[in-house]
């Protein structure tokens, strides 16, 4: 659909915004956003009280308050969570303002690696405290 | 990538002044001048007009200006009452109708300009080819099986009716499409606000039995997607219409037949 400048086009008007039609999906990324935005409101409430309350605290204490089921169960969805609609939101941004196909393309897939990259991590620093203190 | 200032070719740059003589109540209109034949760069010109000789409307304003000042003012107007939507343009920073707009509610000077974002071939008309043909891409007219009763038209209930009331009011005059961020950098492929009403206009109709086949044409994340409910649309409707409320609708009806 990038067009350059260059180009002469005398495909119809019509043909252009047509374009190569509808891609029949885009809802549930949509949905998705909203979904977790309105998860992300009680659970980053949740973490920033518990960071509030467990001010001054050792790394012996922190490491027993997320070795408890719950809370490491709430941490890791936060963290599954805030990277999911971080990618989610990321990706309308890149959509929004590269128009270039192929760049859109590519640029997409980097931040989708980097984004799982960091949350991989994140999860793996919960599973150490959890497990292993 | 997106531009976020305008080429060379098209900086704004200082115009003719034109002072008003004997005037008991002088207000100046600045207004968009550029055209494809001495190939300048566009200018502000300005125009002292007295308002005791002037009828209310920023149109009035303009038709005066051609009449008496500079005929080659080039503008679109038909009805001067708001129902043709030709005299669409971006006044005191708003997108509306000039023929909708008192000149009383502007304070200061009134600039005037074409609607944004959109190729201009003179002065205050835009080329809006683009939002035409997108407007036909929805197909807007009643596509149906059955046949019309044999003794009469297509019935419809008050309720079924009132679903349309909020739309078959757009006179397509593209106020809204063209305030929207989301159609500036994307309006070739996000169909914009003034379309995606238009779309519902035929969704909401229950005369229409293509239904599922309009929502599976829109169903697509630039087409519908691109709406990131920013409201200049509704903002803007000259005819106070809310085109945001319309693509929440028709993104709603293709979430809700999925699950």
């Amino acid at each position: 659909m990038s067009k350059s400048p260059k180009q002469t086009i005398m495909r119809s008007t019509l043909s252009q915004v047509r374009g190569s039609g509808s891609a029949k999906s885009g809802t549930a990324h949509w949905w998705a956003e909203r979904a977790t935005s309105v998860a992300l409101v009680p659970l980053t409430l949740w973490f920033i009280l518990a960071i509030y309350r467990m001010a001054g605290l050792g790394a012996a204490d922190i490491a027993h308050w997320v070795s408890h089921p719950v809370n490491a169960t709430l941490l890791l969805a936060l963290i599954l969570v805030t990277f999911h609609h971080m990618a989610l939101g990321l990706q309308v941004v890149i959509e929004d303002y590269i128009h270039n196909d192929r760049t859109r393309l590519g640029v997409v897939l980097l931040m989708k690696g980097v984004t799982a990259l960091l949350a991989i991590a994140a999860i793996i620093a919960v599973l150490k405290l959890a497990v292993i203190g | 990538m997106a531009e976020f200032s305008l080429p060379k070719n098209s900086k704004i740059q200082k115009g003719a002044i034109h002072r008003a003589t004997n005037a008991k109540r002088a207000r100046t209109f600045s207004i968009y001048r550029w055209n494809s034949d001495d190939g300048k760069n566009p200018q502000m010109d300005n125009f002292e007009i007295d308002l005791e000789a002037c009828g209310p409307m920023v149109l009035d304003a303009l038709v005066k200006i051609k009449n008496e000042i500079d005929p080659s003012l080039t503008f679109r107007r038909s009805c001067r009452e708001g129902i043709c939507g030709s005299c669409a343009m971006n006044i005191d920073g708003t997108n509306t109708l000039a023929c909708l707009k008192p000149i009383e509610d502007v304070k200061g000077d009134i600039r005037i300009n074409p609607l944004p974002h959109m190729p201009v071939i003179k002065d205050l008309v835009p080329d809006l080819s683009q939002a035409y043909a997108q407007y036909r891409s929805v197909e807007p007219w009643l596509q149906s099986d059955t046949p019309p009763p044999p003794d009469g038209e297509r019935r419809q209930s008050k309720e079924e009716r009132a679903k349309m009331d909020g739309m078959w009011e757009c006179i397509l005059c593209f106020c809204c499409t063209t305030s929207c961020p989301s159609y500036w950098w994307n309006g070739d492929r996000y169909l914009g606000p003034a379309t995606l009403l238009a779309a519902y206009r035929w969704i909401a109709d229950s005369r229409d039995e293509r239904t599922g086949e309009r929502l599976d044409a829109l169903q697509d994340p630039f087409k519908l997607y691109r709406c990131h409910t920013i409201m200049n649309c509704t903002q803007t409707c000259p005819k106070g219409l809310n085109p945001a409320k319309a693509i929440g609708e028709i993104k709603t009806m293709i979430l809700e037949r999925q699950s």
